[in-house]
């Protein structure tokens, strides 16, 4: 260590500060017009899910509601018919409720759902100016439908969709 | 006397409290955005065009934000103290020359408050003054860190005020006069900083510390004193605080551009052509509005690289330091002026600015030693 090393080592802070003044770019993101892309695994709002011919996953079986820690989910179920069809199989979910304010943005309730109807999504911009806001209801919370036919509920064939749980494509997976 | 010569005052004073008050403005505006690019961020870029109006919006908000007043504290006091703390940072500038003159409806209108013979004895008594609101506001507080903060300033300013005051000696030295005005004109031909740059660099030094800027930020350290003197303000009375702070910042960048750096004046090369004050006078308030940007930018660069020093150091470092470094630099600088004028031979000036480098290497020096003898466990 030289007599000037302390001189030397503060113009070197200087001239770091004013390096990244003078050429790096900034890092920030503009939020509310720029917005940052979510991980992967984010675990955001959920959705509700449809299959590709937009009958709903949901099936109203409650896995979701008993598996949820904060117990925000609240499910109905009723009966499907083939005029009134909302889902495949026996029953659809006729409530379908999630507390916000109670949400503790876990997952389990993707977890334990049986036709991976609830996911937790990517959209974190979640405020309310009313608690009773916060309770989001099934309208809310399902996935749109690209067409208008496919819309549910809709009137189907008959003898079609009995099966409330897909038939497991590949048991290894 | 002449009623416009009244008029004439008070409005030049008015309007130097205006710019005061829109320089401390926009100074926080520059400081956060200067800050904000050098750690890689944008900085408040939203209220107006590129954050414009940002002062604007702080300003509301500080207005109708609510004002706590404690019940222990000594309420005259208390309330006394921030306006101690303004006015002081505010009338400061009355004797800075900011041009030349100029004519209107027939009367020739100067650009100073007042033209003072005295003018650097009155900054250094203003600037002591100013130390008062500081600690009255942490004694007033009742509260602990208030009155440590207070503390500290006091005698942080009142160590470095010495130094301060040999830097205005070897200014008043140079321009053989203590006029402002005489100061900047003998700067004509070569800035003071050129003659006596380690009397300039001591000086910004010094002015960090009268300042309470970073790293001699000591008075308001926030991980160790909360905010220090002004833990107990809110609303407009932190605002009178923040507002003297950064006023103060601007005003001491004017003194130090018009001891050293040739004030309004042009760069001494251009002082024949047509950049010249002499030539136009509103490049008077132009080049000392840029002198003043670039020494504030040096502030904020500061702030942004350097961490705060500990206390003693700080001390230390102002009694053994800077102390004799400015006793010796003033008498470097006077015996150069003597030895020019008695031998007449003009060239000697220039042993001044050599003898003056090495005097601040030798200070360098001895640092290093003091700070390795501690290394090493030896007393």
């Amino acid at each position: 260590m030289g007599v000037f090393d302390p001189i030397i080592e503060l113009s070197k802070g200087l001239g770091e500060t004013l390096r990244s003044f003078l050429t790096e770019k900034t890092v920030t993101y503009q939020y509310p017009e720029e917005k940052r892309p979510v991980r992967p695994r984010f675990r955001g709002r959920h959705v509700l899910k449809r299959y590709d011919n937009g009958l709903e996953k949901c099936i109203g079986c409650s896995l979701c509601a008993a598996a949820c820690p904060a117990d925000a989910i609240f499910v109905e179920a009723s009966e499907n018919t083939d005029e009134k069809r909302f889902s495949p199989g026996e029953r659809y979910a006729s409530t379908y409720e999630i507390n916000m304010l109670r949400c503790i943005y876990c997952g389990f309730c993707e977890d334990a759902c049986p036709t991976e109807a609830i996911v937790l999504g990517d959209n974190y911009e979640l405020s309310f100016t009313d608690r009773r806001d916060a309770i989001y209801n099934k309208e809310m919370l399902l996935e749109p439908v690209p067409t208008e036919q496919m819309l549910t509920p809709r009137k189907v064939e008959p003898g079609v969709f009995k099966r409330s749980v897909p038939a497991m494509q590949d048991p290894t997976d | 006397m002449d009623w416009t010569i009244w008029l004439e005052w008070i409005l030049k004073g008015l309007i130097l409290c205006l710019i005061l008050l829109t320089g401390f403005a926009y100074l926080t505006l520059y400081e956060r955005r200067a800050l904000a690019r050098i750690q890689v961020r944008v900085g408040p870029n939203r209220v107006g065009p590129q954050g414009l109006l940002q002062p604007v919006a702080e300003a509301v908000k500080l207005i109708f934000k609510e004002e706590l007043t404690p019940a222990k504290v000594y309420k005259v006091i208390f309330i006394l103290a921030p306006v101690l703390t303004v006015v002081p940072s505010l009338i400061i500038a009355a004797v800075i020359p900011l041009g030349t003159s100029f004519n209107l409806f027939g009367r020739t209108i100067t650009l100073y408050v007042a033209d003072l013979n005295v003018g650097v004895l009155y900054l250094t008594s203003i600037a002591s003054i100013a130390v008062y609101g500081i600690v009255l506001a942490g004694w007033s507080s009742n509260n602990k860190y208030a009155m440590l903060g207070g503390i500290r300033s006091s005698a942080q300013m009142i160590s470095y005020e010495l130094s301060l005051g040999l830097c205005f000696v070897i200014a008043i030295i140079m321009g053989n006069s203590m006029n402002l005005n005489e100061i900047v004109n003998a700067q004509k031909d070569m800035w003071f900083a050129v003659i006596q740059p380690a009397g300039a660099l001591v000086f910004m030094i010094v002015t960090l510390a009268e300042v309470n800027r970073a790293p001699f930020d000591m008075p308001e350290a926030e991980q160790e004193l909360t905010a220090g003197y002004h833990a107990e303000y809110s609303g407009m009375k932190f605002a009178l605080f923040f507002m003297a702070e950064y006023q103060k910042m601007i005003v001491i960048s004017m003194i130090a551009a018009t001891l050293f750096f040739g004030g309004y004046r042009e760069f001494w090369f251009l002082k024949d052509t047509i950049f010249s004050v002499d030539r136009f006078w509103f490049l008077g308030p132009v080049y000392m509005l840029l002198k003043v940007v670039v020494l504030l930018f040096f502030m904020i660069w500061i702030r942004a690289t350097w961490p705060r020093i500990r206390y003693d150091r700080l001390m230390a470092f102002g009694w053994k330091v800077l102390l004799p470094l400015s006793l010796v630099l003033a008498f470097v600088t006077a015996v150069g002026i003597l030895l020019a004028q008695e031998l007449n031979n003009p060239m000697i000036i220039w042993g001044i600015p050599a003898v003056s480098i090495a005097c601040l290497l030798a200070a360098v020096a001895f640092i290093y030693r003091d700070l390795r003898r501690k290394a090493h466990g030896r007393v």
